[in-house]
């Protein structure tokens, strides 16, 4: 058995299997994701949200999921059929790919990439596709709006995310999920950790996340009072379902990259806690509550504050930041507080 | 045949194909992504020569970036592609003898090419050693400590380009109405509104 594992089509079977392995764990926690978000926005409403299939309404998503699969899939007249049906093939396919490099814990990981953030963020940069080729595959004027409007927005944050990235990078010395980990690993638990010396970013981070992945109040592809639901209107049964669930990974991506790049990953917030896969999920579970709460208690921003924000308040803050991290680091203050890295090595 | 070699023919045929295609396609729609997948391949290619930080590069920059706004044009072009076709026809002579031209001029560099007996020598020796560094670190020096001056003017001619390219198309047009951010932003309620008292059945 031993020696079958170590031929070609044995490694072939063991990486298939946990390629499997990441897909089911992104699968079974979209189900519940998807229920958490509508239970608690119906909890800020006073609503009682979903709570007939299953107990407490816990199978809700899985029926959904069956409806929009037996649904009969629309394709609008004058619609480009290739494209249209490639659109939420995209937006799906790219979603889940960039979990190939996401570490659950120490080596835990599908591919050890030297540049891992760098990947996460091309295939980020990717999900605009997704929705400018559903846009204006329609042939219709509120869809290709929406993606004209997605277009243009996700590029923006695109620009923020990236300079504050950099200056974990900067930070870190390396472009390995692995290795920003293990920087943020020290005898203080929770307070060696990046978002201390990182911290007007953390902010800047997960706002700039809302926007990137077109959530609330950043929707406006979507935006449902004025472009009926932008570039998802002509989508209907399992496209629409792929649309979807694109989203909702995209989503929990973005909150394993927060609690991977500021909050430390795997590693236990309590020196006298042992880390784990579980520290992993369990933030990661708290930063999707923050997402579902910013959803139920924001309101919807207009499209010209919105550009604003990216272009004139974002850009230069997180610009500024990698210049002064860069010399925070260089220059050691207050000893390795900002440069984790190891000379040299 | 490894498996480098079976990946690399793969990428080389869909390049290839998908290059043809943007030049055959008739809705330049497909092109653009036709142009997306060309770039993608050449990314994967990156990676098979172990450049793993220019293929990651190149997707974020051509892809994520470049070709987004290529498309975000071309769906809003609305060009009657059937009529520049016919105008296009009548250019044809003139242009296959400048491509002919060009072939020749190509075909005789390649015939007549040849390397200097220390090319590769002096190429290897600025890189520092491979395998020592990780090839972000190794282009990090090279760009950044090496060769520093040359990229900061290289920096320096870009932002000239586009502080050009800025000027040339910003107009300040006086007879519209702007939008004055702060001023929005600093109106508040008291300022905004009017509260009136209106008795019942009378109105103001």
């Amino acid at each position: 058995m031993a020696a079958f594992l170590n031929t070609g089509l044995g490694i072939f079977i063991i990486v298939a299997l946990q390629c499997m392995l990441v897909i089911g764990f992104v699968m079974v926690s979209l189900l519940f994701l998807v229920y958490g978000d509508r239970k608690i926005w119906a909890a800020v409403q006073m609503r009682r949200g979903p709570n007939v299939v299953g107990a407490f309404g816990l199978l809700q998503t899985v029926a959904d999921a069956l409806k929009y699969i037996v649904k009969e899939i629309v394709v609008p007249a004058g619609a480009d059929k290739t494209v249209f049906m490639l659109a939420p093939l995209t937006s799906f396919v790219l979603a889940i790919i960039a979990w190939a490099v996401i570490p659950f814990n120490d080596t835990w990981v599908l591919a050890d990439l030297n540049v891992a953030i760098l990947y996460v963020f091309a295939i980020s940069s990717l999900e605009v596709y997704g929705v400018i080729m559903g846009g204006w595959a329609s042939n219709s004027k509120y869809p290709f709006l929406g993606s004209l409007r997605s277009a243009a927005q996700m590029i923006s944050y695109e620009v923020s995310i990236g300079l504050i990235i950099i200056g974990v990078i900067i930070s870190t010395g390396s472009l390995n999920f692995g290795d920003i980990v293990r920087a943020q690993d020290g005898n203080l638990g929770l307070l060696n950790w990046y978002w201390l010396p990182h911290l007007p970013m953390v902010f800047l981070f997960f706002i700039s996340a809302l926007a990137e992945t077109n959530r609330p109040p950043f929707d406006l592809p979507e935006a449902e009072s004025e472009l009926v639901a932008g570039y998802q209107v002509e989508y209907s049964s399992t496209p629409f379902l792929l649309f979807m669930a694109g989203e909702y990974i995209a989503i929990f991506l973005m909150c394993a990259l927060i609690t991977l790049l500021f909050f430390g990953g795997w590693l236990s917030p309590f020196p006298f806690l042992p880390d784990g896969a579980l520290w992993m999920v369990a933030k990661m579970a708290v930063f999707f509550f923050m997402f579902a709460m910013v959803k139920a208690i924001v309101p919807r921003f207009r499209y010209d504050q919105l550009m604003r924000l990216g272009w004139k308040v974002f850009l230069p803050m997180s610009l500024a930041w990698v210049v002064i991290v860069a010399f925070l680091a260089k220059f050691e203050v207050l000893g390795a507080f900002w440069a984790r890295y190891t000379l040299g090595a | 045949m490894s498996a480098a070699d079976i990946t690399f023919y793969c990428f080389a045929v869909v390049v290839v194909t998908a290059g043809l295609f943007v030049v055959v396609s008739r809705n330049p729609v497909h092109s653009v992504l036709w142009l997306i997948l060309a770039f993608f391949t050449s990314a994967g290619m990156f990676v098979l020569l172990g450049a793993e930080f220019v293929a990651m590069l190149l997707v974020i920059v051509y892809v994520g970036a470049v070709a987004v706004l290529f498309l975000f044009v071309v769906m809003m072009l609305d060009v009657d592609f059937a009529e520049l076709k016919a105008e296009m026809a009548q250019y044809v002579p003139v242009a296959s003898v400048i491509g002919l031209v060009l072939l020749m001029q190509l075909g005789m560099v390649f015939g007549t090419w040849t390397f200097a007996d220390d090319a590769m020598a002096m190429r290897g020796a600025v890189a520092p050693p491979p395998g020592e560094v990780h090839n972000t670190a190794a282009l990090g020096l090279l760009v950044y400590d090496k060769y520093f001056p040359l990229f900061q003017i290289a920096g320096l001619i870009l932002l000239v380009a586009m502080v050009g390219a800025i000027v040339l198309t910003l107009r300040h047009r006086t007879d519209i109405k702007r939008q004055d951010i702060l001023a929005q932003i600093y109106r508040d309620p008291a300022k905004a509104m009017e509260l009136k008292d209106v008795k019942p059945g009378q109105g103001l």
